[in-house]
């Protein structure tokens, strides 16, 4: 899978759960939808490339996915 | 099978709290007060002779024939112009009734030529069933005086003729066009004995405004307007009731039949998405279901540069399978997948996932609604808590304020807007938001009040800040809010749009929208009574789309304007059962009824009915199987109805995503754009020739009734049954309410539908089941599906794609209304007589700035690709905005589109390019490759079948 685009997609989802005033729930939400939506090996991709520093992810996104295993 | 005419009440239905008996030719009965003296005559079994009068159209009173007598009352007054009082006492036949309607009609027969056995209404004609009950015997007048009857016809329009000699000037086809169409394209032209009906200023039918929608030649009591099908073949003999195979409006007509020829379709009246109202597509445009480009044979090849060969049903069904266990034994479960389509019935599309879920053990099902509206199921589902309309089209009858936004009903959803344009010259009011200056913001007796004219890209932006005004300016409805919305949610989004940047005045630098008029328009909405909105694609296909849905669904709890009829929010489905698609679980994530994989207790009920383990992880959406599929991990595909190579955004990405996989498997009508790519190909079945059913945007389960035999042999869920047969699960179905049954078995919302009900009711909306027995009109009356109604936070967030030097203009894209969806049923009719090629439309500054002339050649280019379109200049487009439609492979509309999308569901942002557009003088570089890769793929489908003529000559 192309990670540049997973990225893309992931600061979507960001952009959208960051404007919930309790970050908390943005965060949750931001996990949530990754592991409701996006297929197993989606994830596991986005997972190794936050591994590796996420690079160009918001640090939102980031936050979320290291909080939340999502694969 | 369904009575070829149906009873004629010659004035519509009245609805009255108060009711009046009369007595009439000795009949007592009771009718709403309002209703006719004709339609309580018929009511009560009596038929009143009758022309000009009809029961779609209000009564006109021009004819004569339906004179009646009143004890107490003198003269002869119309039956159909007369309303119906307590006590009265008619006569419809008496000694002097029939002498004034035989000499009526002697005036009529006196300019009417005497063909009747010759004519192609023979058998359906009212004026010669007229001559029949007055007992007319001669005409005194002879025929030798000035007459009509050598006048020409006209044969313009490619589906009906317009015969003059034969009109008796009724006005019931003037009356139509307005009154049910509300296109106003017809008139009655001269005075006296020189009234002629005329098309436009004196034009041909085909020069004129007319739409070609049918109404005109439905409501013609004679040959003068009459289908070019009839004259060719006579009359129908039998009809079966069915369901329009195009858009969401789902139309029901009687299939005209003569054994297992259609003769014509005519919409039925007593369906209730439609009432009787048809389009042009709908009503004459069924005539690629017989078209020579049909492949009717199972082909099979190794590599897309192979010679297809023709093979038996079981070679085919077992090479897919093979090859689908072969991919999966060396690539993993998920390498394959399957995509459905909208074009499917429930049925289908329940059958395919299933067969992926079972039998392939994957969840990699999608379909063709997650590059339409996919966003409004999650928005939907997000706020009110179903994936789903709220309301029925009858409902728009008692709206008081319309908002459609980014939709174009009067092309898209023509029917619907019929309906609208009548509630609108009743005095409703519009406002309309899009980009470009759509037919219905000011057309004949309609005019909106507001055009909000957005540029594209910033719905997020405008209906927050319509939200803004609301709140601001304590428009908003506190009780419905307090009562029936989860408070804490309420409290943070009102925070939050009460933002001085969400302000009209804030947001007008970014939407284009003068702050003054949304805010006259957001005070409308709020304060103008019932206000429905209705939306379409330029809402959802978006990069933001969930989030407009989002919003759209804010403004309606913020007013309390859903829960009953004339409110609500309403999306216009593109395709016929994108609602019943994903009602039947196509979405990787969800099983039918909107259930999450995930969900335990769900899946669990499956895997019990099934007999199988299924994942409880979401699959691949179709985006995501093009990525997959590039980097190696998704080699195998089943592709039921849908063209993804012609639909999907990036068509070069797109492409080379399908020549990346091993085994591509193509279930359709025609040799479409994908096929082009397949290995397999099955042959479809189309609506005719199957039984189902489909669900129309406003959640309405109509039957799809077979009337002619599968020209393949099979139907397309028997293909289904068959590979998954093949595949070693094994489906055991011989009828496709079976798999109905089994639908609502495990379906909640679906527990009470069967056939049978179906049959009886003529239609259902779902959820259907103990609660609501026989469906549920409006949802969400006294509490939403969810409990609480959810109020989201809808920050707006600029699309990626922004104008720059090198793309300093905004692509939008659509459709028009005798085409549809990639054209593939539409081109192979009479309605290319309409369209014949996708154009660009451009503003005429922006053509002036770059030396492009009406019709030139322009080249469109995007970071995505490059194709060339011939341009035309309009003012329906602003300036900086372009747009064109995508029916035609050949224009690579889809070559410029990007892989941007919904944040949330991967729905592509089909609304929003940043191009470049230049005057060019050659094709692009990607038509020139596609003329030649599609000159090969023809040449390897004719190889086929001089194949099997050799065969068959040995």
């Amino acid at each position: 899978m192309d990670q540049q685009h997973l990225v893309r997609m992931a600061n979507s989802i960001g952009d959208f759960f960051e404007a919930m005033p309790d970050r908390q729930e943005a965060l949750g939400g931001i996990a949530g939808h990754i592991k409701r939506f996006w297929e197993p090996r989606m994830r596991k991709e986005l997972m190794a490339y936050v591994d590796a520093g996420g690079h160009g992810l918001q640090d939102i996104v980031r936050e979320a996915i290291a909080g939340d295993r999502i694969a | 099978m369904f009575k070829l005419t149906e009873t004629d009440y010659g004035t519509p239905a009245k609805t009255s709290d108060a009711q009046v008996t009369l007595n009439i030719d000795g009949v007592d009965i009771t009718v709403p007060c309002g209703t006719s003296l004709m339609r309580a005559a018929v009511e009560a079994g009596i038929l009143v002779p009758k022309l000009c009068a009809t029961d779609s159209l209000e009564p006109f009173g021009s004819c004569r024939l339906c004179l009646v007598e009143i004890e107490g009352r003198k003269g002869y007054p119309s039956s159909c112009t007369t309303p119906a009082e307590s006590g009265m006492h008619v006569l419809t036949q008496t000694p002097k009734l029939q002498q004034i309607r035989k000499g009526v009609m002697e005036l009529y027969i006196s300019d009417h030529p005497l063909d009747c056995l010759t004519c192609a209404a023979n058998g359906d004609c009212e004026l010669q069933d007229m001559a029949g009950v007055t007992g007319l015997r001669e005409v005194r007048y002879g025929f030798d005086g000035a007459n009509h009857l050598k006048e020409a016809k006209d044969e313009s329009n490619p589906y009906f003729t317009y015969d003059p000699s034969k009109c008796i000037v009724c006005n019931r086809c003037v009356r139509a066009c307005e009154e049910t169409q509300g296109t106003f394209a017809l008139t009655i032209s001269g005075r006296g004995f020189e009234s002629r009906v005329s098309a436009g200023q004196d034009q041909s039918f085909m020069e004129s405004e007319c739409v070609s929608c049918g109404a005109c030649v439905q409501a013609c009591p004679t040959a003068t307007l009459q289908d070019k099908t009839v004259i060719m073949l006579g009359q129908p003999e039998h009809s079966v009731v069915t369901t329009c195979a195009y858009c969401g409006v789902g139309c029901a007509f009687k299939a005209e039949m003569k054994g297992n020829e259609v003769v014509r379709m005519t919409p039925w009246k007593d369906g209730k998405a439609n009432e009787g109202h048809s389009c042009v597509k709908g009503r004459f445009a069924w005539g690629y279901a017989t078209h020579k480009d049909r492949i009717t044979m199972p082909m099979i090849r190794a590599k897309i540069t192979d010679p297809w060969r023709e093979v038996s049903w079981d070679e085919a069904i077992n090479h897919a399978a093979s090859e689908f266990r072969r991919i999966q034994a060396s690539c993993g479960i998920d390498s394959i997948g399957g995509i459905t389509s909208s074009r499917c019935t429930n049925e289908e599309t329940y059958l395919v996932q299933k067969l992926v879920r079972a039998a392939f053990g994957t969840n990699n099902v999608d379909t063709c609604a997650r590059v339409c509206h996919s966003p409004t199921g999650y928005g939907l589902k997000t706020t009110l808590g179903e994936s789903a309309g709220t309301q029925t089209f009858k409902s728009v009858e008692h709206a008081d304020v319309i908002v459609v936004m980014g939709a174009n009903p009067t092309d898209g959803h023509p029917v619907f807007a019929s309906r609208m344009k009548k509630r609108l010259r009743e005095g409703a009011r519009l406002i309309v938001i899009d980009p470009r200056k759509i037919d219905i913001v000011d057309s004949p007796h309609v005019k909106a009040d507001f055009h909000l004219q957005l540029r594209p890209g910033t719905n997020v932006a405008l209906v927050t800040a319509l939200a803004h005004v609301i709140v601001t300016e304590g428009l908003e409805n506190k009780k419905f809010i307090v009562e029936r919305c989860e408070e804490k949610a309420f409290n943070d989004w009102q925070e939050f749009v009460c933002r001085s940047d969400n302000s009209p005045e804030a947001m007008a630098a970014v939407t284009g929208v003068p702050a003054d008029i949304l805010r006259d328009a957001a005070r409308l909405y709020a304060t103008g009574g019932n206000a429905a909105i209705y939306y379409g694609l330029g809402v959802t296909e978006h990069s933001q789309g969930s989030t407009a849905v989002m919003g759209i669904a804010n403004l309606a709890m913020l007013t309390g304007n859903i829960g009953r009829e004339g409110v609500g929010v309403n999306p216009l489905r593109g395709q016929n059962n994108v609602q019943g698609s994903c009602d039947m679980g196509s979405f990787p994530h969800e099983l039918p009824g909107y259930r999450h994989v995930s969900d335990d207790v769900t899946r669990g009920q499956f895997e019990q009915a099934w007999g199988v383990t299924i994942s409880p992880e979401p699959g691949l959406r179709i985006p995501n199987m093009f990525d997959a599929a590039l980097s190696g991990s998704f080699k195998g595909l089943y592709c039921e109805g849908e063209d993804i190579v012609q639909s999907d955004p990036n068509t070069q990405h797109v492409a080379a995503a399908l020549m990346a996989m091993e085994c591509i498997v193509v279930q359709d009508l025609f040799l479409n754009e994908t096929a082009k790519y397949a290995h397999v190909f099955l042959p479809g079945s189309s609506f005719l020739e199957k039984d189902g059913t489909f669900t129309n945007a406003e959640r309405r389960i109509s039957r799809v009734r077979k009337v002619m035999p599968p020209k393949a042999g099979k139907a397309d869920w028997e293909v289904t049954v068959a590979l998954s047969n093949a595949l070693g699960y094994v489906m055991n179905y011989t009828h496709p309410s079976q798999i109905m049954d089994e639908i609502a078995a495990l379906t909640p919302t679906f527990h009470g539908v069967n056939y049978e009900k179906i049959d009886r009711l003529g239609s259902i909306q779902w959820p259907c089941n103990d609660e609501a027995p026989e469906g549920t009109p409006t949802m969400h009356v006294d509490q939403f599906v969810r409990g609480k109604g959810r109020f989201v936070i809808t920050k707006y967030v600029p699309s990626d794609e922004k104008v720059t030097r090198k793309f300093p203009l905004l692509l939008t894209t659509g459709r028009i209304l005798s085409q549809y969806n990639v054209g593939a049923q539409t081109r192979r009719t009479a309605n290319v007589a309409w369209h014949t090629e996708d154009v660009l439309e451009i503003h005429p500054h922006d053509a002036e700035d770059r030396g492009i002339n009406e019709s030139d050649w322009v080249g469109i280019q995007s970071r995505a690709g490059e194709t060339v379109l011939r341009a035309t200049l309009t003012e329906r487009v602003q300036p900086g905005v372009v747009y064109t439609t995508f029916h035609f492979p050949e224009s690579g509309a889809n070559v410029i589109t990007t892989d941007n999308s919904d944040w949330a569901t991967n729905c592509p942002e089909y609304k929003v390019t940043a191009v470049q557009v230049m005057p060019v003088t050659q094709p692009s570089e990607w038509q020139r490759k596609h003329q030649r890769f599609s000159a090969l793929q023809d040449d390897l489908l004719k190889q086929r079948q001089a194949g099997a003529i050799a065969l068959t000559t040995k």
